[in-house]
């Protein structure tokens, strides 16, 4: 047998391994379905409620709804359900969920909601993550009177939408707000001559960084505090050792980043390996995850960022500990959207339960007018908003308190200055 | 100014560094991998996890990294890909079913690294301490991956230009069917150099994974990356993506020192375009058609 | 061949009186999924009426796609409607002719990343131009558009799309494509003006491409650089295309819908494998289809006839 007759007859082999292979593949996708459609099929005779969402699985917001949105729903759920589920009346009934992936697409997350709603016939629908996608579902909810509570959307739009959509409920607060705790903070630590009046701003080429931005530029202005650097980066930025250089050869007293995770943890590290240690260092989202505290452990001390929660409070503390247990590999949650989450849901079972029929219009109005005890304390809405957030946390000590609005019940007074860099 | 060159330099040399696989691949082994940037997120999270659980410094971990993605991508093309390549009549055909092929690659990968590590970021911190280097402060992480680079790609290019081997890899890659005439199994040489590139981005994986945040759903932005520096350079011209590389690179730091950095992005791809009007087999590469 | 041609417009004739009852349905669910069932198609056979007979890979299907979403966003509030759509698909026609000018002399796997390259750099100056120029990202468009009015809107421009592609196979810019593709030498020396004959089928395909994304905008909302260039969306339109046939102009089509259907069920049942099952049904239909769904189509009457096909790469 010459050398290519044996390649041949090795490839012939080679490609009946693989056809086989794709057969025994093909019979195991056709099983599977089988058996999710009998499930199914089972699952329809009980009585539930059927609740739904489509959340990002894949794509780019995949990072985001890991961390903060779907552990909670997956906790609210299953502690619901060990309870025997929502009271409607003077009986439980359990949860049923239904969950797509959006993709991290709009028209994929508004065609899911369609879907949940005319062919699943859900009762409640739980929202997507991210401002863009709450945005983007928010018109098909209204129309058709499904409560929308959105607790990872941070738009400056929220009280105009609120009135042009009753039903949405805008949970995170607006960016301006933001803006304003932010320089508020900032302008009382001047007045105490903690912190000199230079301040050096980055934010993220997305809707997030420019809300913000454009937000704090005026507060900033007004309150008479010098903007030293105020640029933007595209996301996707790989490397932001420039940025962080030139800032630091302008030795600002403050150093103000509305980043996301990854811009965050680069932030932090090339500012550490730098040396440029400013009087108050703040970056955007990222901070408040678990995971800037397991990488940057010591050095997180003083450190500012958006979010915070009240980490005295036994509630919360009873929170993260519910949380460790019931996420994969113990995952601690964020400390700012993740109990605003929460809490969401709390609300909505509460709403549910005061009603205590399916009855959306009911609800919708319940959380419009209703008082709600949860993990984050005691919520009342105004005009479908919250009166209460956290606008800046600070780890402490390793865990992350929020310290403004000053008037929160739990907040903590502000390490300033940041104490220096260790070496890890 | 020191300082921006140097940092362009850095990052120029990660662009380098995580093209240089996709060069062999597509170059020598014709296949357009699209799930490319997977593997080097697949190799991350190897080093994460050796780094985490087992305390195995990732410099440690490309020793084990390294060989198995080698083994790993040697299998892959002999199982998923020699069909393909059988069975294409020419090299377009080729192009569009490694397209294809590769595409359901890329979900599957991604997807089994979501069912086990979630969608979540990670990091972690290896060398991230400062040295000083030429007057300027930068990472260590940052400038052992450059160094690294530089020894990879030093390697790699008198490997293929002063050996028996390298020169059969060079050949297949201007004419797989002139390769053949003068005796050189091309299959095989094929497969050993497709296997070579998953090494080398697994080798970039680990690297990159000390001083980048990264998640399951991160690995096409290095796909393109690598795709955008590999056409620049010219395919399959070591050379060529080294300077590709710095070029992006060195644009991207200086753009961002001196000009805006919201603009960097916008002037790499500029950069690119016009580097294809110009001369569109690109800065090596040699013209087609 | 003209049996075949009857057969296949009574198809098309039936297939587009069921789609004419969907809206009557009433259920907001079936209407979203023709929408997306017709968005890829035209997006699809857009793609294969530029692709198929020239063979060069698009890969700027967002960027054309994301132009007209932003049309939309910018003008869809100040303007009426139907001068939106009209300036949308002038700036895609446009920007098509440009780039086409530029880029057509480049081959193979170059135009491929230059059109990706080119969708990037239009994303990023978007994003530059709102941040710094307008100083917000992420725009809101209300208007009065229902679900199907963009349902009516759509199937007219697909009805539109089959019956351009059908008028251009039997026209000489049709005939000249086909030279192209088979060799681009041997059209220039039958005194074919090649770019020309390029050009505007690259710019007919992006004014469609365009032209679709100005219609779906209304249904979003809100619209930011990274919903209008989801560079997904290229990515998706060229699979289906290949998968469907690309050589064909009904070949798209018979990607379009099995995959938008197929990424359907598979997110709807499997939410958290969905992308392993989907990486693993695109292996088997690589393997198992080399000629795309409408070679199977070939096939079979090819082999009535007793003849053989000459592969022609999609």
């Amino acid at each position: 047998m010459s050398a290519s007759q044996w390649r041949r007859s090795k490839h012939i082999r080679e490609e009946n391994m693989t056809t086989f292979l794709t057969r025994r593949a093909a019979l195991l996708v056709a099983a599977t379905c089988a058996a999710t459609l009998g499930l199914s099929a089972i699952a329809e005779a009980q009585s539930s409620i059927k609740i739904g969402y489509a959340i990002s699985r894949t794509g780019p917001n995949t990072g985001g709804a890991a961390v903060t949105t779907i552990p909670n729903y997956d906790l609210w759920v299953k502690e619901v359900n060990a309870a025997g589920g929502i009271k409607l009346g003077d009986k439980r009934v359990p949860i049923e969920v239904v969950q797509y992936d959006d993709r991290s697409n709009a028209e994929e997350a508004v065609r899911a909601l369609e879907r949940l709603i005319n062919q699943d016939k859900v009762d409640f629908i739980l929202p997507p993550w991210g401002t863009g996608l709450n945005l983007a579902v928010g018109p098909t909810l209204n129309r058709e009177g499904y409560p929308h509570l959105a607790a990872t959307a941070v738009t400056d739009r929220a009280p105009e939408l609120a009135k042009r959509w009753p039903n949405s409920f805008w949970l995170l607060g607006t960016s301006a707000d933001a803006a304003k705790s932010l320089v508020e903070l900032l302008s009382k630590l001047r007045d105490e001559k903690k912190i000199g009046d230079t301040v050096a701003m980055v934010s993220i080429a997305d809707g997030f960084g420019i809300d913000l931005s454009s937000a704090a530029r005026p507060a900033l202005t007004n309150a008479k505090f010098k903007l030293a650097y105020d640029k933007s980066y595209p996301i996707g930025t790989q490397d932001l050792a420039p940025i962080v250089n030139e800032i630091k050869a302008l030795n600002p007293d403050v150093f103000i980043a509305f980043s996301y995770p990854p811009d965050t943890l680069a932030l932090t590290e090339q500012a550490r390996i730098t040396g440029f240690n400013p009087k108050v260092f703040y970056t955007g989202v990222g901070t408040a995850f678990p995971l800037y505290r397991a990488k940057f452990a010591k050095n997180t001390e003083g450190v500012m960022g958006i979010g915070g929660w009240s980490g005295d409070s036994p509630a919360i503390k009873d929170y993260l500990a519910r949380h460790k247990a019931s996420a994969a590999n113990g995952a601690e949650p964020d400390r700012w959207a993740s109990a605003v989450t929460y809490a969401s849901l709390q609300m909505l079972q509460q709403a549910i339960e005061r009603v205590g029929k399916i009855d959306r219009a009911a609800v919708i109005k319940d959380l419009q007018t209703g008082s709600f005890d949860t993990v984050i304390g005691k919520v009342k809405l105004e005009n479908n908003m919250p009166t209460r957030f956290w606008w800046v946390g600070q780890w402490q000590n390793g865990e992350f308190y929020g310290i403004a609005p000053a008037k929160n019940e739990g907040a903590r007074t502000a390490i300033v200055p940041k104490p220096a860099w260790v070496a890890p | 100014m020191t300082n921006a060159i140097l940092t362009g330099l850095m990052l120029g040399g990660m662009y380098a560094l995580i093209a240089m696989g996709l060069t062999l691949q597509y170059g020598v082994a014709r296949i357009m991998n699209l799930s490319y940037g997977e593997f080097l997120i697949a190799a991350a999270f190897a080093s994460h996890w050796l780094f985490t659980g087992w305390a195995i410094s990732p410099f440690v971990g490309l020793a084990l990294v390294v060989p198995l993605a080698f083994a790993l991508n040697f299998a892959i093309y002999k199982v998923l890909l020699t069909p393909l390549v059988r069975r294409a009549p020419n090299r377009d055909a080729l192009e569009v079913d490694s397209i294809l092929a590769t595409f359901g690659l890329t979900f599957v990968i991604q997807g089994s690294m979501l069912a086990m590590f979630g969608g979540a970021y990670y990091s972690y911190s290896y060398l991230a301490f400062p040295v000083q280097f030429v007057g300027e402060t930068v990472a260590a992480n940052r400038l052992a991956a450059l160094g690294i680079t530089i020894v990879v790609g030093l390697v790699l290019y008198l490997a293929l230009t002063r050996t028996r081997a390298g020169t059969a890899i060079r050949a297949v890659a201007v004419d797989p069917f002139a390769a053949q005439l003068v005796a050189i199994n091309v299959p095989q040489a094929s497969a050993l150099t497709f296997a070579l590139g998953g090494a080398l981005v697994a080798a970039a994986g680990v690297l990159v994974s000390t001083f980048l945040t990264f998640s399951a759903s991160s690995g096409v932005v290095f796909t393109m990356k690598a795709l955008i520096v590999v056409v620049m350079g010219g395919v399959g011209n070591m050379l060529g993506c080294l300077v590709a590389g710095l070029a992006l690179g060195l644009s991207e730091a200086l753009v961002a020192s001196y000009v805006d950095p919201g603009l960097t992005l916008a002037v790499n791809f500029a950069l690119f375009l016009a580097v294809l009007l110009v001369k569109p087999a690109g800065l090596f590469g040699r013209a087609t058609r | 061949m003209s049996a075949r041609s009857a057969i296949l417009g009574a198809l098309a004739l039936a297939a587009l009186a069921l789609l004419t009852f969907v809206p009557r349905l009433g259920n907001p669910y079936y209407l979203a999924l023709a929408i997306s069932l017709l968005q890829y198609t035209v997006l699809a056979t857009a793609w294969g009426m530029f692709s198929g007979p020239t063979r060069y890979v698009s890969l700027a299907t967002t960027a054309f796609f994301g132009v007209g979403a932003y049309t939309v966003a910018v003008l869809g509030e100040v303007l009426p409607w139907p001068l939106v759509l009209l300036i949308a698909a002038a700036l895609g026609a446009i920007l098509a002719a440009l780039v086409g000018l530029s880029t057509l002399r480049l081959s193979g796997v170059y135009f491929v990343i230059f059109t990706f390259g080119l969708t990037e750099l239009i994303r990023q100056l978007v994003v530059w131009f709102e941040v710094n120029k307008s100083r917000v990202l992420g725009r809101y468009v209300f208007v009065d558009i229902t679900q199907s009015d963009i349902y009516w809107q759509l199937l007219l421009l697909t009805v539109a799309v089959f019956l351009l592609g059908w008028l251009i196979a039997r026209s000489r810019l049709g005939f000249a494509l086909r030279v192209i593709g088979e060799d681009e030498t041997v059209a220039k020396h039958c005194g074919i003006d090649t770019t020309f004959a390029k050009v505007a089928l690259f710019a007919i395909s992006a004014t469609i491409m365009t032209l679709v994304g100005a219609i779906m905008a209304p249904r979003w909302t809100y619209i930011e650089p990274s919903i209008a260039f989801n560079s997904m969306i290229s990515f998706q339109v060229l699979i289906m295309a290949l998968l469907g046939g690309a050589h064909r102009l009904w070949g798209p089509v018979l990607g379009a819908v099995p995959l938008t259907l197929l990424f359907e069920l598979l997110s709807a049942r499997f939410p958290n494998t969905f992308t392993i099952i989907l990486g693993c049904i695109f292996l088997l239909i690589v393997y198992l289809l080399p000629r795309g769904v409408a070679g199977l189509f070939e096939k079979l009457p090819a082999k009535l006839r007793g003849e053989n096909i000459k592969r022609v790469a999609a």
